[in-house]
């Protein structure tokens, strides 16, 4: 029985009106095994998600190939077979869990709503079944759990309650689609524990489908990487991670491969220095006790989970938010609190990079515009002398000059990022804060923007931080770590000792969670945590 | 399809605003003076018919657009000035400003438009300026409620922020970050409430507080003639249908903007 | 569910306290405006609604009556404390009682906005699901392109075509709705049917619009796509999923358009020659009775604020978001 496959697909195209999604896509998923798809945003990881339960998004269109899901051909039955089959013998687990899930009904009677319709059990059986599996899941007061409504739990529990719910039909084939992506790293590494155990129990297949490699190389069995619609190849994860084929695949994995950090030689002079400092919106402080210095030359990763405070305190340096005690300096001199109260020189010297570049473009200015008026507000440029400098800058950030007449929506994202870059250059700035820069883009665009800042720091005399919920990207790059949680600053030292040899507690776990693509990390990860427990 | 309407949309609105200005060109007759028999039916002399006095029907119609399309028009600029800069400053000041405008409009839009209208015409009588300076305090508001959620969403952008932290004067945040960007939302309400606004007029023309005989907007003329119909008379269907072709027309241009522009909104 | 304890309804408090307050700023306001309004006669007032042949005599008992006298706030407090206690003052025009003149057309106006919904409501939200759940359909198309129609058209026009239609040619109906004082249902259904029948058509096309929009921004989220891919059957998904979260919208919708129906219909009910409020609001304009005219307008701002609240309310109790608070015990 090994040989026959719980899902089948072969010469699978798909495509919309005028682009093709999806091209010769073939694969196969045996049972208790984890297939593990990669892919960049746009290579049609999602598409391939749904066409595996057989659904096609409205306007698009299966070509060619067929997909055949525990001996169905899907695509040849009718729609009460096929929706037969969906409830039978496979399930799907979202990557948001909050919008998947109904919020007019309680949890227990949408995770339970197959086994009512299937078998007909009655409403005091599924309650056990679905506290039975909050319990498996480990999910809080599993008796109670599934009585509350959607918005009363949080992200993560929610995430594991949609897992109980792929598994309340016992299905042959589970589809993750993304299932951490919006998770903390901590949390993360519970989902994955979990994902694990049930599949070797239950001796299901499963489809993992992530944009994060290090994630799939240790959850997965077999890889496929997925790019621009079509496969760029497929291999046994660990031959696939040690050995890759294709270019692409070489240098997804390269980029996860950790380096180590180019250190700055000498003392360097602070740039911004923040003492007892504490802020916060209406009259509440968010973040307390913070005392750092940035230094010139330097790159200082500001390091947490959501909620930690890390964008908290990058706003206040950036006079965004309410200061309630401490103070700040900027080259030795004061800086206000408030944005309003600083003088244009402050405001010049101290540049913001925000997270997502899509909201901080002006999509009714040009590139010309958005990059310019820096230079002529700050530099008083005006012509030729502006024309000059904006094409340097756009040189800078590695754009063609042609770039300046467009607008922000005919860029990409990493494009976009490249532009706000340039803007924050174009002020001459002395500190430059980037909130999450690159967390909402693909692994090698992120790559490549760092690279970018890393250059670009070499130029010219530039205190950089650097804000990441991921520890481990910083171990690269940065010369100093801060660690927040909960508001407070945990750890803060030179990378390449916190990196060594983290102090506390937090750090550790921490760094733990974030996965890597080394061989049996994640076994390590789940004996520790046992032995903790 | 929505092409086609949208081609036959802009003919038609065309035509009705030629029409309007040149009235006195393709009047046949003056619209006051009786020239015909009293509810004379349509003929070859009087295209339209006409009314109980005798009087053109079409030319009547004629110098009613004029007076239908320029109030429309007028109120809709005038309140667009008003609701829509008022929505701006809101959305920018936030804070008491923005608080107490929204309860300003909450309060008007709590009295439905027309029985606002009314009980502002019976007390401040029946003149023309009155007449557009109330409707336009009522529009304002709808422009208002439009815009400030528009206006808002693009103030708490990122890029507004960047022209915070850069120190930009008030009027770079108005008319560089904000307008651009609320423009098609803008463009789109403005039609919506010019098509709403000759529904409006030619409302309350209908019930007598319009603009006043012996001069009669196309509300009023159906007003004038309203009895006729009793008789068998379709005549003063005339300008009603005409007004359907006023706000029909200027709907079809606003749906194809707003599928052109994927703008947020609807009609009605 | 019915397992389950039931939630601390604070939600619902805070709710129904915080809207109540508003409600009342709202009216409080609007109170005022009306009254300030009816206060800044150009000139004076009283010799303004009497006219130039009016005997001191009667200006002074109309001074007198208005309180002409007094500043403008104290005014405007006596006069809120009469409407408190249920004094709308005389008419100017007829000289009765404000409330005798207003409460039977109040009552009229409510049947015609009740018989009104009763045929509007099922036929509108109908269309609109149906719409919908068979979006870009013939169905939907021709039921997009009469809506755009009948959202272009001027009421009066809707009206005249009916009169023209059924009573002119057909004889079937009286061209005018003047109320019969006996003799039981059948004259009032006749009465009733050429004004219903033009609200209906008049008002469906935005209701059908708007239920439209609410459940196809339903159908668009990802639960429902989650159902699809759990198996659900279609007929399940519309029934099971999708309605029950559009109901929030459509109960507001509902209400907002009988609200619509009792307030927005001044012009159907002069088309028909209704005796409901709008008529006696617009007759009061043309003899500038002002007393009936600020009673017409404060009754009709309360019942549409107090409909407005109670749509609110009723989309709330239909949200568990909003019902069931967000932390907190099970």
């Amino acid at each position: 029985m090994m040989t026959e496959p719980v899902l089948r697909i072969d010469g699978l195209k798909i495509a919309a009106k005028t682009t093709t999604i999806l091209e010769d896509i073939s694969l196969q998923v045996q049972r208790g095994e984890i297939f593990g798809i990669i892919g960049e945003s746009g290579a049609g990881k999602s598409t391939l998600a749904m066409a595996v339960v057989g659904l096609l998004r409205s306007g698009c269109q299966r070509k060619a190939g067929s997909v055949t899901l525990a001996g169905n051909d899907l695509f040849a039955l009718p729609q009460p077979e096929l929706e037969r089959v969906r409830r039978r013998k496979v399930s799907y687990v979202a990557q948001s869990a909050a919008a998947a899930f109904n919020p007019f009904y309680r949890l227990s009677d949408q995770i339970t709503e197959l086994a009512a319709l299937e078998l007909g059990t009655p409403k005091a059986e599924r309650h056990r079944m679905a506290a039975k599996l909050f319990a498996e899941l480990q999910l809080p007061d599993p008796e109670n759990f599934g009585k509350r409504y959607p918005h009363q739990v949080s992200g993560g529990q929610l995430q594991r309650a949609m897992i109980a719910m792929a598994l309340i039909n016992e299905p042959d084939l589970i589809i993750f689609d993304e299932p951490t992506t919006a998770l903390d790293v901590t949390t993360q590494l519970e989902v994955i524990r979990l994902i694990r155990k049930i599949v070797s129990d239950r001796n299901c297949g499963a489809i993992y489908i992530s944009h994060d490699l290090a994630v799939v190389s240790q959850l997965a069995d077999r890889v496929m990487v997925l790019r621009h619609g079509k496969i760029v190849e497929t291999g046994e994860t660990r031959a696939l991670i040690e050995n890759p084929q294709e270019a692409y695949t070489r240098d997804l994995v390269a980029n996860k491969t950790t380096t180590s950090a180019a250190q700055v030689a000498g003392e360097a002079q602070a740039t911004v220095t923040v003492q007892g400092l504490a802020a916060g919106y209406s009259g509440v402080s968010t973040i307390s006790g913070i005392s750092l210095d940035l230094a010139a030359g330097k790159i200082t990763a500001l390091v947490g989970e959501s909620g930690s405070g890390k964008t908290t305190l990058a706003r206040t340096i950036a006079g965004l938010v309410d200061l309630h005690a401490g103070q700040m300096l900027l080259k030795g001199k004061a800086l206000p609190g408030r944005i309003e109260d600083r003088s244009p020189e402050a405001r010049r010297r101290l540049q913001y990079i925000h997270q997502l570049p899509d909201l901080a473009l002006n999509p009714r200015q040009t590139v010309r515009d958005i990059v310019g008026r820096p230079l002529t507000k700050f530099g008083g440029l005006r012509g030729a002398a502006l024309e000059a400098a904006l094409q340097q800058l756009m040189r800078d950030v590695e754009l063609p000059e042609s770039f300046l007449d467009r607008v922000p929506g005919s860029l990409s994202g990493g494009q976009k990022q490249r532009i706000c870059i340039a803007r924050a250059l174009a002020a001459e700035p002395d500190v430059l804060i980037c909130d999450e820069v690159t967390s909402a883009l693909d692994p090698l665009v992120e790559e490549s923007i760092i690279q970018l800042l890393l250059r670009l720091m070499g130029q010219r005399p530039l205190s950089i931080l650097f804000i990441t919920h991921n520890l481990l990207l910083t171990q690269r790059f940065a010369h100093e770590v801060v660690v927040m949680k909960e508001g407070r600053i945990v750890e803060a030292r030179p990378a390449a000792d916190l990196f060594a040899a983290p102090q506390e507690d937090y750090t550790q776990r921490l760094l733990a969670a974030t996965p890597l693509m080394e061989r049996g990390w994640l076994e390590a990860r789940l004996h520790a945590n046992e032995a903790t427990n | 399809m929505r092409n086609f309407g949208f081609i036959a949309a802009v003919i038609c609105f065309a035509l009705l605003v030629l029409a309007a200005i040149f009235a006195p060109l393709l009047a046949p007759y003056s619209p006051s003076e009786p020239v015909h028999m009293a509810y004379a039916a349509p003929d070859k002399k009087a295209l339209l018919g006409a009314d109980s006095l005798g009087r053109d029907m079409l030319s009547r119609i004629l110098f009613g657009l004029r007076y239908t399309l320029g109030i429309a028009l007028s109120v809709s600029i005038l309140a667009a000035g008003v609701g829509v800069t008022l929505a701006f400053l809101a959305a920018f000041r936030k804070g008491w400003t923005d608080l107490l405008l929204g309860r300003l409009v909450d309060a008007v839009m709590s009295v439905p438009q027309i029985i606002f209208a009314l009980v502002v015409l019976a007390v401040a009588g029946v003149s023309l300026p009155v007449l557009i300076l109330t409707m336009a305090v009522l529009e304002a508001t709808l422009f208002y409620r439009v815009i400030r959620p528009v206006a808002g969403d693009i103030v708490a952008m990122d890029y507004v922020e960047v022209a915070r932290l850069r120190g930009e004067g008030i009027g770079w945040y108005l008319f560089r970050e904000i307008l651009p960007n609320a423009a098609p939302t803008l463009i789109a309400e403005f039609g919506i409430r010019i098509a709403y606004a000759v529904l409006f007029i030619s409302g309350l023309s209908f019930l007598g507080v319009g603009v006043q005989p012996p001069d009669a907007d196309l509300g009023g003329l159906v007003r004038e003639n309203a009895l006729a119909i009793s008789v068998g008379q379709l005549s003063p269907l005339a300008p009603a249908v005409c007004i359907a072709l006023i706000t029909l027309s200027v709907n079809g241009i606003v749906d194809w903007f707003i599928h052109k522009y994927s703008v947020r909104g609807e009609l009605g | 569910m019915s397992t389950a304890k039931r939630p601390p309804s604070r939600p619902i408090r805070d709710f129904v306290i915080s809207r109540s307050l508003s409600g009342l700023v709202s009216l409080i306001l609007v109170t005022a405006l009306i009254f300030i309004g009816t206060a800044m006669l150009p000139g004076d007032t009283a010799s303004a609604l009497l006219g130039q042949n009016a005997t001191p005599a009667a200006l002074e008992a109309l001074r007198q009556d208005l309180r002409l006298d007094d500043p403008l706030y104290l005014r405007y407090f006596g006069w809120f404390w009469d409407v408190l206690h249920g004094d709308l003052g005389v008419s100017l025009a007829s000289g009765r009682p404000v409330s005798e003149v207003l409460l039977p057309r109040l009552q009229n106006s409510m049947l015609l906005a009740l018989v009104a919904s009763l045929f509007l409501l099922p036929v509108a939200i109908g269309g609109g699901i149906a719409a919908a759940i068979w979006k870009d359909s013939w169905f939907d198309r021709a039921l997009g392109f009469t809506s755009m129609l009948f959202l272009a058209m001027p009421a009066f026009l809707v009206g005249y075509i009916l009169i023209y239609a059924l009573s002119v040619r057909m004889g079937w109906f009286p061209s005018m709705s003047v109320a019969p004082l006996m003799g039981g249902v059948g004259p009032w259904v006749k009465v009733l049917a050429l004004p219903v029948l033009a609200l209906v058509i008049i008002g469906q096309a935005h209701t059908m619009k708007l239920t439209r929009t609410a459940i196809l921004s339903v159908l668009s989220t990802d639960y429902i796509l989650m159902a699809e891919v759990k198996g659900i059957s279609r007929r399940r998904i519309i029934l099971l999923h999708a309605l029950p979260n559009a109901l929030s919208p459509i109960l507001s919708i509902s209400i907002l358009t009988v609200a619509y129906l009792i307030v927005d219909v001044v012009v159907v009910e002069i088309v028909f020659s209704y005796p409901g409020l709008g008529k006696l609001m617009v007759d009061s304009v043309a003899y500038r009775d002002l007393t009936v005219v600020q009673a017409c307008g404060l009754f009709f701002a309360l019942i549409f604020v107090a409909m407005n609240f109670l749509a609110d309310f009723l989309a709330m109790l239909a949200n568990p978001r909003q019902r069931v608070p967000a932390r907190g015990a099970v």
